[in-house]
């Protein structure tokens, strides 16, 4: 087993006949992913990649009974592409467009408490990928290799470099999540860990994070209570000079800056083996 | 992107906040013009995006317009924070019996807006929510629903906000929330709300930050920035798409993905040590095209202290292809004089490097690991030193 998707989650892909669209759609195929449909009004009826197009996210779903939407709109489009997805009832929606305005996706999130059987994943992320049978996102797939080591970042690229490390190291991966760095994400890093505590193929958690919020820190101490299997962790911007913070409510509602030094002291306090080097990780999980 | 106290009270105007009507002024003659204008007592404030203008000694209380020529004289050219001050802005003087704080910002962690209010506002308001929490209340607004009147009622009573002021305040809360969701902000805040000797409510001072990832549907929002608040290279960046932070090594970096760019400048500072570190913050954002990686190199170089440039470029929806062909086209134009450390990994990475090999550039060096690549980076800006 895997999180999220395998070889028989069904794709249709929003935004299909944009460029991005397009070439990732090609990219997801070659993998191998079961992209089933696209998505563009006005263009129903053509085909892209040997996909076929439909006009409404309703009308692919019928048609193709696909259970997973990836969306490439570009631009002020993303919000409506996840609305439309949400309310054509697609169990788990990818959003890899950034940026998404903070407030359409505080809105967002509100709407889906009606539907907690729906999750969404991103926006401004890289997407999935459940290594040898599914690549819904831009992950690259060859760097990655079917095993036990399950990844949730923050980052995209990033998370790409740590992959790649495993995989030379000869360390699999079961599922790689990209929740993207935004500040309200569709899943955040506990619903993820919570997923790879509970999958049986998953032996072994990484997580990479990044300076500001607290997502880190609240996902330190969900590990110390909950997590039974080991993790390794690895914090972006250690170098990063401290922001200059406008006004005073951001420090009220969330205390100190996020600087990755207090994060990385949180997940070693939880027993997190924790990384200076992305291309350390292999080694703390062996 | 933040805005300025004087954009910020414009705003608050517009929305039916009362602020007090002062003017920019440029020079020490203009803000003599705007005291004179105004007459009585007046208050010039530094306009820099930082905060704790007044404890700098940026904001001064002038009595005459003479005082206020002299004022802003002091004022303007000073550095609050690194920042040098361009501006002053010219306020009338206003009588203050007591301070308030109210602000909304976003809670990462709920999801939600939250506005937050304190009876005991002024510059000392983060020391108030350390040692006294219960005095700053905080009531989250629902993103659909929005900010309901009775929640305001709720807010003015817990924080034990004389009864007389209730309608006042509601209806400054109920429009603060407006400013917060039609500007797409994510800061709103008036500190201090001041209760004045006339027994009204004024905001005398505020900050607003706005949502970049919004901007594109404010466009009369983007046009306040304050291009001499940032390095003219930074505007450059901005422009061409990328984003950019100059810093004080010697390293340039540019990278895809902001995750791996600050990856890449930790890289760079745990191998070089004291000695030498990250030059630059440089991700040329996701799908990046030969145009873009032109324009970062030119904006990388164009920092004299940049003694070694290293490319680290991890394809996803970025194509190795695309990169190489975009560092052939900046190489011709801007002739780097400075060695050029290239790492290429991800999609069409191995078009990529073909390319680079076949281009058979002088100054170019090769890795393919990240450690690898920092490494020889870190030697060839020591070598340059």
């Amino acid at each position: 087993m895997t999180i999220l998707a395998d070889k028989h989650t069904k794709v249709i892909v929003q935004g299909i006949t944009g460029r991005e669209g397009r070439f990732q759609t090609r990219l997801m195929v070659d993998y191998g992913t079961q992209v089933v449909g696209g998505v563009r009004a006005g263009k129903g009826g053509e085909w892209v990649e040997g996909v076929p197009v439909f006009d409404t996210v309703s009308l692919a779903v019928e048609a193709t009974g696909a259970n997973c939407s990836i969306i490439y709109v570009p631009g002020v489009g993303a919000t409506d592409a996840m609305y439309e997805a949400i309310d054509a009832n697609v169990p788990l929606i990818v959003c890899i467009t950034d940026p998404v305005p903070v407030m359409d996706m505080m809105k967002i999130k509100e709407y889906l408490k009606q539907k907690p059987e729906i999750r969404l994943i991103g926006p401004n992320c890289p997407g999935l990928l459940t290594p040898g049978q599914a690549k819904i996102g831009i992950i690259p797939g060859y760097v990655a290799t079917p095993g036990n080591v399950g990844i949730v970042s923050k980052s995209g690229t990033l998370t790409y470099e740590v992959i790649n490390a495993l995989t030379e190291a000869g360390m699999g991966q079961s599922t790689c999540v990209g929740i993207g760095g935004d500040p309200v994400p569709g899943t955040n890093f506990i619903e993820v860990l919570e997923m790879f505590e509970n999958d049986p193929q998953t032996e072994k958690v990484v997580l990479i994070g990044e300076i500001g919020g607290r997502a880190e820190i609240d996902a330190a101490e969900w590990i110390k209570r909950h997590m039974t299997k080991p993790v390794a962790s690895f914090i972006a911007g250690r170098s990063a000079p401290p922001g200059t913070r406008m006004g005073h409510a951001g420090a009220i509602v969330e205390g100190g800056e996020g600087s990755a030094e207090d994060k990385m002291n949180a997940l070693r306090a939880a027993g997190v083996r924790v990384a200076d080097n992305p291309e350390e990780i292999p080694g703390l999980l062996k | 992107m933040n805005l300025h106290e004087h954009q910020t009270k414009a705003i608050f105007q517009r929305f039916g906040i009362p602020a007090p009507m002062g003017k920019v002024a440029t020079t020490s003659d203009q803000a003599y013009e705007i005291a004179k204008e105004l007459g009585g007592v007046v208050v010039v404030k530094a306009q820099v995006l930082a905060g704790g203008r007044g404890k700098a000694g940026g904001v001064k209380v002038a009595k005459s317009p003479e005082e206020a020529r002299e004022a802003a004289g002091k004022i303007l050219g000073m550095k609050i924070k690194d920042l040098t001050v361009h501006n002053v802005l010219v306020d009338p003087g206003a009588s203050i019996t007591k301070e308030v704080y109210l602000g909304i910002t976003n809670d990462r962690s709920s999801g939600k807006p939250v506005l937050i209010c304190s009876y005991e506002g002024g510059v000392e308001i983060e020391e108030v929510a350390k040692t006294h929490p219960e005095l700053v209340i905080k009531e989250p607004i629902h993103p659909i629903m929005g900010l309901h009147p009775y929640q305001v009622m709720n807010v003015a009573s817990r924080a034990n906000i004389p009864r007389e002021y209730w309608q006042e305040f509601g209806d400054i809360a109920l429009k603060l929330w407006q400013v917060f969701l039609q500007n797409d902000a994510v800061l709103a805040e008036i500190n201090p709300l001041v209760i004045t000797g006339e027994n009204k409510l004024i905001a005398l001072d505020g900050k607003m930050g706005l949502d970049d990832n919004a901007l594109q549907r404010h466009t009369d929002l983007a046009d306040l920035r304050d291009l001499t608040a940032e390095d003219e290279s930074e505007t450059q960046a901005r422009e061409a798409g990328i984003s950019y932070v100059k810093l004080n090594g010697q390293i340039g970096c540019m990278v895809n993905g902001a995750g791996l760019a600050m990856t890449t400048m930790d890289m760079t500072k745990l191998y070089g040590g004291d000695e030498v570190g990250p030059a630059n913050f440089l991700d040329i954002g996701g799908g990046a095209k030969a145009d873009r990686v032109a324009a970062a190199l030119r904006i990388i170089l164009s920092d004299p202290n940049v003694k070694a440039v290293l490319f680290n470029i991890f394809g996803g929806i970025t194509r190795g292809d695309e990169v190489a062909r975009g560092l052939l086209q900046a190489y011709e134009e801007v002739k780097p004089n400075v060695p050029l450390i290239i790492r290429l990994v991800g999609t069409n990475a191995k078009e990529g490097r073909e390319i680079i090999e076949t281009a058979q550039l002088p100054n170019v060096i090769t890795a393919s690991t990240l450690t690898e690549a920092a490494q020889k980076a870190v030697q060839a800006a020591k070598g340059a030193m």
